[in-house]
């Protein structure tokens, strides 16, 4: 099973507001997109898992014109209080990396 | 009023006080910009600039900005709006951008009407709006509770076009707006002059950051927006600069949670049936974008002053520490809380947190690294909070001899850790936080805004 950065040429993470983190997965083309776009390696309990959010508020957004599957997420401690590690959210990311991906679907 | 040919709308930059180049502001104009639009911060950069009303950004990078602006008002008499002023947008922060615009105007020698759009809100007023009914959580907050509103230092409500507009109608040379969303700076000019409200918002959101929406975002500032009625063009203010229906329509994944969507006061932008395309080889043009209109709203920010901190950091290349550092965050930690709680009485410590974080190891996930190699080197930083400063200064004093030389290996001479800087505690301040994620119902757009114009009539 590849890698997600195996079949990704971009991938990053940014906040969308101070209550929330936005990832976004530029697939390696249309083939590797259709592939993995609905994969259940990357389903709402994988990003429970990594950053503990809440899987019912996780938003899973295909773009097709880009090959771009979007992810959304809550943050767990809003943006800048005590604990916070990563202010824009923009080392989030790196953790997904090196996730397996099956093509089944979620 | 309908749109007779296009209305074309220069965005200097991403944000003000970004760096604002003179040879693009010459260049938007020389094609026919029609106005001069900016935001001049946002929510990214955390709490502090809200709670504290300051600018991120130096004076006098803002002030060479606006120069640059005011100077291309002066030559072509288009007007220029700013946004989200002083990086927060509340009062403390329009007022500090309203200084440096008087004092230019004053040394060039000009004499603009200008609007000042107060966006920031009352705590009475919002706990009446509540019992009303009408302010709502958006995810993932609940409801809003009275404390909440009272813990912020200040309020915000983010404007849509309708308080430009008005500024506009009214004869505005300069606005300076307090909080607004990024989107509706840039929209407002063309929607008053009669462009479809799609289209228009649809434009806004691709140039909210400037340059960002190009092939090369590193490759000069602002762009040139083009709006007709049936959709928009987009061009890099920079010659060498480029913008591809690709690099253009990236751009609407960017720090926004739906890339389809987007939730603005009176309605939602829905680009789903938007088609991007090529017009030359430097300019991208854009149909296709809807404006649904909704009940209006106004998104609300707040933010909250809490604990203080204090900082300390070392290096260390130690072995001994290297080769298992879980277990010395954890051994450092647990002997950080002993000695504060044994230094400082408990009725006198009050509530206070340490954190370390290990840089090199696990500082910014802070999760726990199971069969990694040991690093060569990490920074430890120390990071205690508490509810004054001078207590967050007690403790990082207290901890000082044991986080310097705390061994990992007992019974061997106390190790000293690279420090450096003497004293080596660094007060911190207060730690900003957002509180608020919701929306207020309103009747009337113009409701919850002021409006004071230069001079005054």
């Amino acid at each position: 099973m590849p890698k997600l950065r195996e079949v990704c040429h971009h991938i990053r993470s940014k906040v969308a507001g101070p209550f929330w983190v936005t990832v976004d997965l530029f697939f390696d083309g249309e083939e590797q997109y259709r592939k993995y776009r609905d994969c259940e390696a990357l389903s709402a309990s994988l990003f429970q898992k990594l950053y503990g959010a809440d899987p019912q508020l996780v938003k899973r957004i295909p773009v097709d014109s880009l090959h771009v599957l979007k992810i959304s997420f809550p943050r767990t401690s809003p943006q800048g209080g005590m604990v916070e590690r990563d202010m824009h959210s923009g080392q989030q990311y790196v953790r997904l990396l090196d996730i397996e991906l099956d093509s089944g679907l979620a | 009023m309908a749109l007779q040919g296009s209305v074309k709308v220069l965005v200097p930059c991403g944000s003000l006080g970004a760096g604002v180049r003179e040879s693009e502001i010459d260049y938007g104009l020389s094609r026919g910009a029609n106005v001069i639009a900016t935001d001049a911060g946002s929510t990214d950069s955390g709490a502090a600039y809200l709670a504290l009303g300051k600018s991120k950004n130096n004076r006098g990078a803002v002030k060479r900005d606006l120069g640059i602006l005011l100077r291309a008002h002066a030559k072509s008499g288009v007007p220029v709006i700013i946004g989200t002023a002083g990086q927060a947008g509340g009062d403390l922060n329009v007022n500090w951008t309203r200084d440096i615009v008087l004092e230019l105007i004053a040394e060039l020698g000009i004499s603009p009407r200008i609007a000042l759009l107060y966006s920031e809100q009352d705590k009475a007023a919002l706990k009446r709006f509540n019992q009303e009914g009408r302010i709502r959580p958006l995810p993932p907050l609940g409801p809003l509770q009275d404390d909440v509103i009272d813990c912020c230092e200040h309020i915000v409500g983010l404007m849509g076009v309708e308080p430009f507009i008005a500024a506009l109608e009214a004869g505005a040379d300069v606005i300076i707006g307090g909080r607004a969303t990024d989107t509706a700076v840039l929209a407002s000019y063309a929607i008053w002059k009669g462009a479809p409200w799609g289209p228009a918002w649809h434009a806004g959101k691709i140039a909210e950051c400037g340059a960002q929406c190009a092939v090369n975002p590193a490759d000069g500032a602002g762009v040139l927006l083009s709006i007709d009625a049936r959709g928009f063009e987009v061009e890099p203010l920079s010659p060498t600069n480029r913008c591809t229906p690709h690099s253009v329509s990236k751009h609407m994944l960017y720090e926004n949670s739906d890339p389809h969507f987007l939730h603005e006061p009176g309605g939602i932008l829905d680009v789903t049936a938007a088609v991007y395309s090529q017009l030359n080889e430097r300019v991208v043009r854009v149909e296709g974008a809807q404006w649904q209109i909704r009940p209006y709203t106004m998104k609300l920010e707040g933010a909250a002053g809490g604990s203080y901190q204090t900082l300390m950091l070392v290096g260390i290349q130690d072995p001994d520490v290297l080769n298992d550092v879980n277990a010395f965050h954890d051994k450092l930690l647990a002997a950080l809380y002993e000695r504060t709680r044994q230094s400082i009485p408990a009725e006198e410590l009050g509530e206070f947190h340490i954190s370390l974080r290990m840089y090199g190891w696990n500082a910014v996930s802070g999760d726990v690294p199971v069969n990694v190699p040991p690093p060569r080197e990490i920074g430890v930083l120390f990071v205690a909070t508490a509810t004054t400063q001078e207590l967050a200064n007690a403790i990082a004093h207290a901890c000082n001899p044991y986080f310097f030389h705390y061994p990992m290996v007992m019974n061997k001479e106390l190790p000293s850790y690279g420090f450096a800087f003497s004293p080596a505690d660094v007060p911190r301040g207060r730690v900003f936080e957002f509180k608020l994620n919701h929306v207020i119902a309103l009747d009337d757009p113009l409701t919850l805004v002021r409006t004071q114009w230069l001079p005054s009539a």
